[in-house]
């Protein structure tokens, strides 16, 4: 297995599982789509691995490709209009051209997806435990009353107080926060080993979400399952995950531990995102902003396709920025850490420019 | 302190009216969006709105700019009660407050070319007469666009260009006071602080007041002289932006300050102290008696349920600053605690 992620500063992870092992192993995903202005690479040979009792984020602003990754995952594309190639293995198994019966047996009992919007996401038409009680029928050989039983049991497990009732009731009679949690109580019901949550709590207030956070940190600790948290929110990731990858403009651009990176970013992006960023708890006079805007996928610049942006780019000898793509090496002097950048030594130079800052 | 009061808001509240059918009966209710709050806008000042979704922030934005009518209050602007102009006479207060929306893509007029866009505010207003497109190219270098993208329609534009484009239609008029409603919120992360910057910019140059609705507690902070945190239609606690972030005394701010993620726990310094708050905000069709917040506090004794706390100035802020007028720290509580360690602590740099 790659090194990416290094298992041995594994502190948090569930006893009863083999915590660290890798669950999902996505190697040079590409992920194309036709649209009328030509084709779109939205996601371009992403590799990273997921594992048991870790949460890794995956963090990135709109078109970086980080939620058209993850619906590979569930296969969740068009098959006739998306072209993925690359290698996307779920507990050992391939999923990169996996006829639509492979997925139909994994999302659920291996893989479960919550998603930004809970009221979009959760059947309008039918009570709350009768979608979770048929998830898991889908999966167990167990009668009505059973399911039924086991969706009130993970009704309260998710916090939901008066699971018995609220098993009887439709979505819209639950609050944001309450479908949210409703939404997780179906992504867990068949124990998958990998939970994806896409933005699970932007659409919800601060109050709430810092319930919702909590209870996706509690129960990982207690299924031990592995979580990817796609989001482009850097606090929400520094205070729930273990491990990050940074996409740009649907390249992984740099990884590593979640907090380490955010408190020594080595790529000028990651940086940059960092120091724009305004604090609720300190005061700054200006925000460092990055210039310019993402790119679009139909154009991508040649070279990093950070380099417009960046401003470290003359730091870098000769005109590899501008022509060649970098490719993923360590960075000198951080363990477990890898970047997607040309300058020789990246940490010392964005330390320096933070103290003339 | 001298600066002269721009905006005076009293007692302002927005009912909406509904019929809900109860059994066999029609009944009316009302969704109690803002029910009576106060606050002072001065020139060249920034106040921020915080609070979560339907605590009337916005409903509040749309008062003050008169795009909705409110069902009792006052609204002073430079002394004028505009609470109740009519429309053909809104024409005037327009020219002075003008709106900052949140969303780049539905503001503006796809059909409309960007010179249309700006040009309309300055013919309605008949200002700049036979040089509007000058005015126009002027607007858009003052917030950092090409000023020979004239004829370029919005869709040729990004986001946070669209942004700005909405700021140029706000400032077109050279308004006093510009309301900004979530202005960043849309925008991708590396964009938001390009924004944020270019209003700061703009605020200091023309001496505009803002009242800043967010719901970032971060970017308000950046952003703001003053905060009134609101909380189910009411102002729960109104001052200085420092004293409110450092040291608040209503709960409700400290729960909210408390449960927002901050960057800073990566650097390692994480807060002493976590409060997390159980349930969600009520409805404000029948919101809860006495003090609104009661059903989620965990001070709530039984003289929270019974008497509504008013908005009163906070004791210690009486002794220390005397009763300077505008300066004060308010809240609305019956026990009101300081707390100081909710945030990071930041070295200061």
């Amino acid at each position: 297995m790659s090194t990416a992620f290094g298992s041995p500063g594994a502190q948090t992870t569930a006893e009863a599982t083999h915590p660290g092992d890798v669950v999902l192993d996505v190697v040079d995903l590409t992920v194309t789509f036709p649209t009328e202005e030509g084709q779109v690479r939205a996601v371009s040979n992403l590799t990273y691995q997921a594992r048991l009792g870790r949460t890794l984020a995956i963090v990135g602003e709109s078109g970086s490709g980080k939620s058209v990754s993850s619906m590979a995952v569930l296969g969740l594309h068009n098959p006739k209009r998306t072209t993925i190639t690359g290698s996307i293995r779920l507990d050992g198994q391939e999923l990169v051209g996996a006829p639509r019966s492979t997925f139909e047996r994994i999302r659920s009992q291996k893989v479960a997806m919550v998603f930004q919007d809970p009221q979009s996401s959760l059947h309008p038409f039918y009570k709350v435990g009768k979608q979770i009680a048929e998830a898991y029928r889908a999966h167990h050989n167990v009668s009505r009353a059973v399911a039924e039983k086991r969706a009130v049991e993970m009704l309260d497990l998710v916090g939901i107080p008066n699971p018995q009732r609220r098993a009887h009731q439709y979505p819209h009679e639950f609050s944001g926060g309450m479908r949210q949690r409703a939404m997780i109580a179906l992504g867990l019901v068949n124990d998958p080993k990998l939970l994806i949550a896409d933005e699970p709590t932007t659409a919800l207030d601060v109050t709430v979400q810092a319930q919702i956070l909590d209870l996706i940190n509690e129960l990982q600790k207690e299924f031990g399952s592995a979580v990817i948290l796609i989001t482009h929110d850097l606090a929400v990731v520094a205070e729930t995950a273990d491990d990050i990858l940074v996409m740009y403009a649907g390249r992984g651009v740099e990884k590593g531990y979640a907090k380490e990176v955010l408190a020594q970013p080595s790529m000028p992006y990651t940086y940059g995102l960092l120091q724009s960023l305004p604090s609720h708890s300190e005061d700054v006079h200006e925000l460092k902003a990055i210039p310019g805007s993402p790119p679009s996928l139909l154009k991508l610049p040649s070279g990093c396709s950070f380099h417009p942006r960046c401003s470290f780019k003359d730091q870098v000898p000769g005109d590899a920025c501008w022509t060649q793509l970098p490719e993923w090496r360590p960075t000198p002097g951080l363990a477990n850490r890898q970047v997607r950048c040309h300058l020789p030594d990246p940490v010392a130079t964005l330390r320096q420019d933070e103290g003339i800052r | 302190m001298s600066d002269p009061t721009l905006l005076e808001v009293t007692d302002l509240v927005r009912h909406f009216p509904f019929r809900e059918v109860q059994g066999l009966r029609m009944v009316k209710a009302n969704v109690r969006a803002v029910d009576g709050i106060s606050f002072t806008v001065r020139q060249g000042q920034t106040l921020g709105l915080v609070g979560e979704s339907g605590c009337g922030k916005s409903t509040t934005a749309r008062l003050v700019t008169r795009l909705d009518t409110p069902t009792s209050g006052s609204i002073l602007f430079q002394g004028r009660d505009i609470t109740t102009v009519k429309e053909s006479q809104l024409r005037g207060i327009r020219r002075d407050i003008q709106m900052i929306f949140q969303d780049p893509y539905s503001s503006l007029n796809p059909r409309h070319t960007v010179g249309a866009i700006l040009g309309t505010p300055l013919r309605v207003h008949g200002l700049h007469r036979g040089k509007e497109k000058q005015r126009v190219q002027q607007l858009l270098e003052l917030v950092g666009l090409n000023p020979e993208h004239i004829n370029r329609y919005p869709s040729e534009f990004s986001g946070g260009q669209r942004q700005r484009i909405g700021i140029a239609r706000a400032l077109a008029v050279e308004p006093k006071l510009i309301i900004a409603d979530e202005p960043v919120s849309a925008l991708d992360v590396s964009i938001q602080a390009q924004v944020m910057n270019l209003l700061a910019t703009l605020r200091d140059e023309l001496d505009l007041a803002f009242i800043f609705v967010a719901h970032d507690l971060g970017v308000v902070r950046h952003f703001c002289d003053q905060v009134a945190v609101m909380y189910l239609g009411k102002i729960v606690e109104y001052g200085d932006k420092r004293k409110i972030y450092e040291a608040p005394e209503h709960p409700y701010t400290q729960a909210l300050l408390s449960a927002a993620p901050d960057i800073n726990v990566a650097r390692g310094i994480p807060p002493k102290e976590r409060i997390r708050l159980v349930g969600d905000v009520p409805s404000p069709i029948n919101p809860p008696s006495g003090c609104r917040f009661r059903t989620r506090c965990w001070k709530a004794q039984e003289v929270c349920a019974t008497t509504e706390p008013p908005l009163v100035a906070a004791e210690n802020d009486v002794a220390l600053r005397g009763a300077r007028e505008g300066g004060l720290h308010r809240h609305a509580c019956h026990f009101p605690e300081v707390k100081t360690h909710l945030v990071a602590e930041v070295e200061p740099a």
